[in-house]
């Protein structure tokens, strides 16, 4: 056993975890944040998607003891201080962006880092950042063009609705 | 004008702020005060018999509560199958059992052979490695066409064969479609496969079970597209428990697509277990496992042949079918490639004589069951695969041949079982050569060509038909349930509502897109209508969301209920007015009486019925709440033509997906938004397997693809924007919203207008490929090009 102590969304938290436990499991099992899922075992879907030192890390890859000391940043810590949705989850619901909600976590985690360090990015640079999140619902269509929309770009002149 | 809310109208959907801020409660989320954990112990080989299995070690290990192995359900039922076919001779098809853990044999990768219950995860899986166990390795069948030959090794011991049934639909007479092909003109024979697929919901399964001595209770919260079908086929047919001592829970699921409407060992083990331990347990599928438990989609091995005139009018189609029923037989696999797939034959075309043949197969693999679109995207992808290779063989336009052979009136009875009651499958096709710009294609191509690449068109047509009824005729062809659904409406006393439905949503945004009906039908917000769903406590009885279904059917349940709502909110609001019931008018949220300027709004109305001091007693009950149960008289046919170009690199074989059109005609449709959603995922889902996506077994019957490393799905730069067109609109004659269904279509539609756009751009470079099967990966391009 370990004591982790980290910053998960502006407050101090710590625990007690094994080496072996991933960062994944401690925000879900050991802090209750139950918003960061986890789609699959090896890295690959996406859905575990957190911010990390401002960086967005899939944090199923990251063990708990890897992320001591670090400022964490997850999916319920993204809404605007008065709990109002943020640009990004905004245009998620604006341009139906998700539909079942599982890949939704890291999919926005994964935009607001694609948007922090691209503000403007091309449709071909969304989809190539989208690389490692997986969604089995949307086709794409809705979550690229709610990207788009979030860095302020017209999205009106893509095709449907 | 677009509305803003109501039937018609884009309403935002509101399940998205929970799942946009990490709100949502999906079954993983959920944990029992002193849970357990399952580890299953699955198979690593694909058959083999099991001479003994020794858990007295893992039993002694840390932590561990019990070890269970298949000795343990002896004397509990199996994992029924819901749909009994019957073959071609009048006989049952062949139907083994299915033990909750394995009995006597393991018979594909990942049959479970053990199970333990410990106090962490972590200690379940370490004692799961302290299991002893004997299993004689046999023999894989898992090739189809193996598997279906005399003498060849049986999955099953106690069966004849390996084959299912063997079933026949259409023209039985042999010598009647022999005739019909001999008399043809022209004759276009196509051999291909519909490659196997997993569904990958992105939510892996998870049952949480607990069970209350004190009430003998049990509650199961399970990722499941239907709760109450999985309460009923639990308690009635596998643990013989009491329905009524049961609640089945789905909360927010994540996704399903077929794959979360079966009842799963691990549902019924976790049941039985959280008594036998007298703990609740929690199992939490890993992606791996997913890979080897959930079951699997298509796997279909096809030769269609298809007759014309010699004025290219179709006059006969003959298929024969292998289709995979993996090792045991899931709760609808033997539904899908007989009356989900056969009856789907004659297409959008007036074929006179059809012979459609299926022979269900036996092999080592894991189940195979409905995946979204379920039979009918095997239908339409030899349909219209082989229209589109007869086009090429005689010269002429796809787009014409298809046109000249459309069904063009209705109600239109098939060779194949079915009635359409409606369609406009030319008016759609007009949609879509404008909306695809095919009349630009041409200069798109030389566009292509200049910059060194290949382009292609591949136009399609799909039908499907939804909502699958009416009970008492699927009852005769086989099915073991009723296909109706319900809804509850109850009415609050300040005139809020909840409804309570059958349906399940699990990303299809039922409870927006219900609620806009209700809203609509009585004229107030939309926000004070509330869905509930997904609890068989909560609830009437359900069967659940899939097929396309939920608002053609367990919809049209709620408009009835409603309707008897405002049926008797009338009679008090006459009573209110002192008016005859028959002059009453509800607009808007108030009742008023016509030809008068008096009225009384939804709200007094509704508190009357709950306060009823000035109150029709003597004629009506207070309160206001009214179910009703759906039966619809007939499926629904919604029907569409897609296209597709692509651009082929001619180094690589690479291909690329320029565009995606889809026009579809849905009926009417009460949230075009999510209604557009529905075809997005569809279509990725069919790029998914015409480019990327295959369920590959060895000859040993290991599974190679069972991870996203090895399984390619679909992501964000494999697929373009989509347009998607839904303005052709014939409203289903049957249910009371004219609705027909959207879910599927663009898994059904979709591959084959890949595959034909590929073809047509290799024909242009000048190969002479007429078919490649899928997944059209660059690997199987290239060789089809040089070889
Ligand atoms: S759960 Fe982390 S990448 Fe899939
Ligand atoms: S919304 Fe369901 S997986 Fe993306």
């Amino acid at each position: 056993m370990a004591q982790v102590s980290m910053t998960v969304n502006g407050k101090s938290v710590s625990g007690d975890v094994e080496g072996r436990t991933l960062l994944s499991s401690f925000l879900r099992d050991h802090l209750s944040l139950t918003g960061t899922h986890v789609g699959c075992d090896t890295g690959q879907c996406g859905a575990c998607v957190v911010h990390v030192n401002g960086e967005s890390v899939k944090s199923c890859n990251m063990l708990a003891v890897e992320a001591d000391g670090a400022e964490v940043g997850t999916i319920e810590g993204q809404a605007n201080p008065d709990g109002s949705l943020n640009v990004i989850q905004q245009a998620f619901q604006e341009h139906h962006g998700l539909q079942c909600g599982f890949c939704t976590p890291g999919m926005v985690m994964s935009a607001a880092a694609l948007l922090k360090e691209n503000p403007k990015p091309t449709e071909a640079e969304i989809r190539e950042y989208l690389e490692g999140n997986i969604c089995r619902c949307t086709g794409y269509h809705n979550i690229v063009k709610a990207i788009m929309a979030a860095s302020g770009q017209d999205v009106g002149a893509i095709a449907a609705e | 004008m677009p509305k803003d809310s109501g039937i018609g109208a884009s309403s935002k959907r509101r399940e998205d702020v929970r799942f946009l801020t990490g709100a949502g409660n999906y079954t993983d989320d959920i944990n029992i005060h002193g849970q357990a954990y399952v580890y299953f112990l699955r198979s690593d080989i694909a058959h083999g018999r099991i001479n003994s299995i020794d858990t007295a070690d893992a039993e002694a290990m840390p932590g561990v509560v019990r070890v269970f192995t298949g000795a343990d359900f002896e004397g509990v039922g199996g994992m029924p199958c819901g749909w009994q076919v019957t073959d071609r001779h009048g006989q049952p098809m062949q139907e083994p059992p299915h033990p909750i853990l394995a009995q006597g044999k393991v018979r594909h990768v990942g049959d479970p052979i053990a199970a333990v219950v410990a106090d962490s995860l972590e200690q379940a899986r370490d004692a799961a490695e302290a299991i002893a166990f004997d299993i004689e390795e046999l023999p894989a069948v898992v090739d189809m066409r193996e598997a279906a030959k005399g003498g060849a090794t049986k999955v099953h011991d106690d069966l004849t064969s390996n084959i299912c049934y063997d079933w026949v639909l259409g023209e039985t007479d042999d010598a009647k479609v022999d005739e019909v092909f001999q008399n043809a003109a022209h004759v276009t024979t196509l051999e291909l496969t519909n490659n196997r697929l997993v569904a990958n919901p992105m939510e892996p399964r998870v049952c949480v079970a607990e069970y209350s001595r004190g009430t003998d209770e049990y509650t199961l919260y399970t990722t499941s597209q239907n709760p109450h079908v999985i309460r009923l086929l639990m308690c009635a047919f596998v643990l013989g428990l009491p329905e009524h001592k049961v609640r089945v829970v789905a909360p927010d699921v994540g996704g399903g697509f077929g794959t979360k409407i079966f009842h799963y060992a691990e549902e019924a083990f976790c049941t039985f277990a959280a008594k036998a331990c007298n703990r609740p347990v929690k199992w939490t599928a890993s992606r791996s496992e997913a890979f080897m438990s959930d079951a699997q989609g298509r796997d279909h091995v096809t030769k269609i042949e298809l007759a014309l005139d010699s004025d290219n009018n179709f006059v006969g189609l003959r298929t024969d079918t292998l289709a995979n029923m993996g090792a045991y037989l899931s709760t609808f696999s033997s539904s899908v490639p007989t009356w989900l797939h056969g009856t789907l034959m004659a297409g959008n075309y007036k074929t006179p004589v059809i012979q459609v043949n299926v022979k269900a197969i036996f092999t080592n693999t894991v189940p195979v069951d409905a995946y979204r679109g379920a039979g009918r995207p095997e239908a339409t992808f030899q349909l219209e695969r082989v229209i589109d290779k007869a086009a090429r063989e005689l010269g002429v336009d796809p787009i014409k041949l298809r046109r000249q052979n459309f069904i063009t009136e209705f109600p239109y009875d098939t060779p194949v079982a079915l009635t359409y009651d409606t369609g406009d499958y030319n008016g759609t096709m007009d949609k879509l050569e404008a909306a695809a710009d095919i009349a630009g294609f041409p200069a798109r191509r030389a566009e292509s060509e200049a910059r060194g690449k290949l382009r292609g068109l591949g136009v399609n047509c799909y039908i499907e038909a939804c909502g699958i009824a009416p009970s008492n005729i699927v009852g005769m062809l086989g099915a073991r349930a009723g296909l109706y659904d319900a809804a509850t409406v109850r009415v609050n006393a300040t005139g809020t509502i909840s409804v309570m439905v059958g349906a399940h949503s699990h990303g299809q945004g039922h409870e927006t897109a219900f609620p806009q009906v209700v809203a609509e039908m009585i004229g107030i917000d939309e926000s004070m209508v509330e869905i509930v769903h997904g609890d068989t406590s909560k609830i009437p009885f359900g069967m659940g969301t899939y097929g396309s279904r939920s608002l053609a059917v367990c919809g049209s349940a709620m408009v009835r209920a409603t309707e008897k709502i405002i049926n008797k909110a009338k009679k008090i609001a006459a009573h209110l007015l002192e008016a005859s019931e028959a002059d009453i008018e509800l607009k808007d949220g108030q009742f008023t009486v016509a030809g008068t300027d008096k009225s009384v709004a939804w709200g007094d109305v509704t508190l009357t019925a709950y306060v009823p001091h000035n109150f029709p007693l003597e004629d009506i009950e207070p309160g206001l709440e009214e179910t009703a149960f759906y039966d619809p008289a007939n499926f629904t046919f919604p029907a569409g033509a897609y296209a597709c170009e692509v651009e082929v690199d001619p180094e690589t074989g690479k291909v690329t997906i320029e565009r995606f059109t889809a026009a579809d005609d849905f009926g009417n449709i009460v949230n075009p938004m999510i209604v557009d959603g529905q075809v997005h995922g569809g279509i990725g889902q069919g790029i998914g397997q015409a480019l990327l996506e295959n369920c590959v077994y060895d000859e040993n019957g290991q599974l190679l693809s069972a991870s996203y490393m090895d399984y390619a799905m679909p992501r964000a730069d494999d697929v373009p924007f989509y347009t998607v067109d839904h303005s052709s609109q014939t409203p289903c004659t049957h249910n009371p919203l004219g609705v027909k269904g959207c879910g599927e279509a663009g898994a059904i539609g979709s591959p084959p207008a890949v595959v034909n756009a590929v073809i047509d751009a290799l024909q242009s470079g000048g190969k002479t490929v007429d078919h490649i099967d899928m997944p059209v990966s660059p690997s199987r391009v290239w060789a089809a090009m040089n070889g």
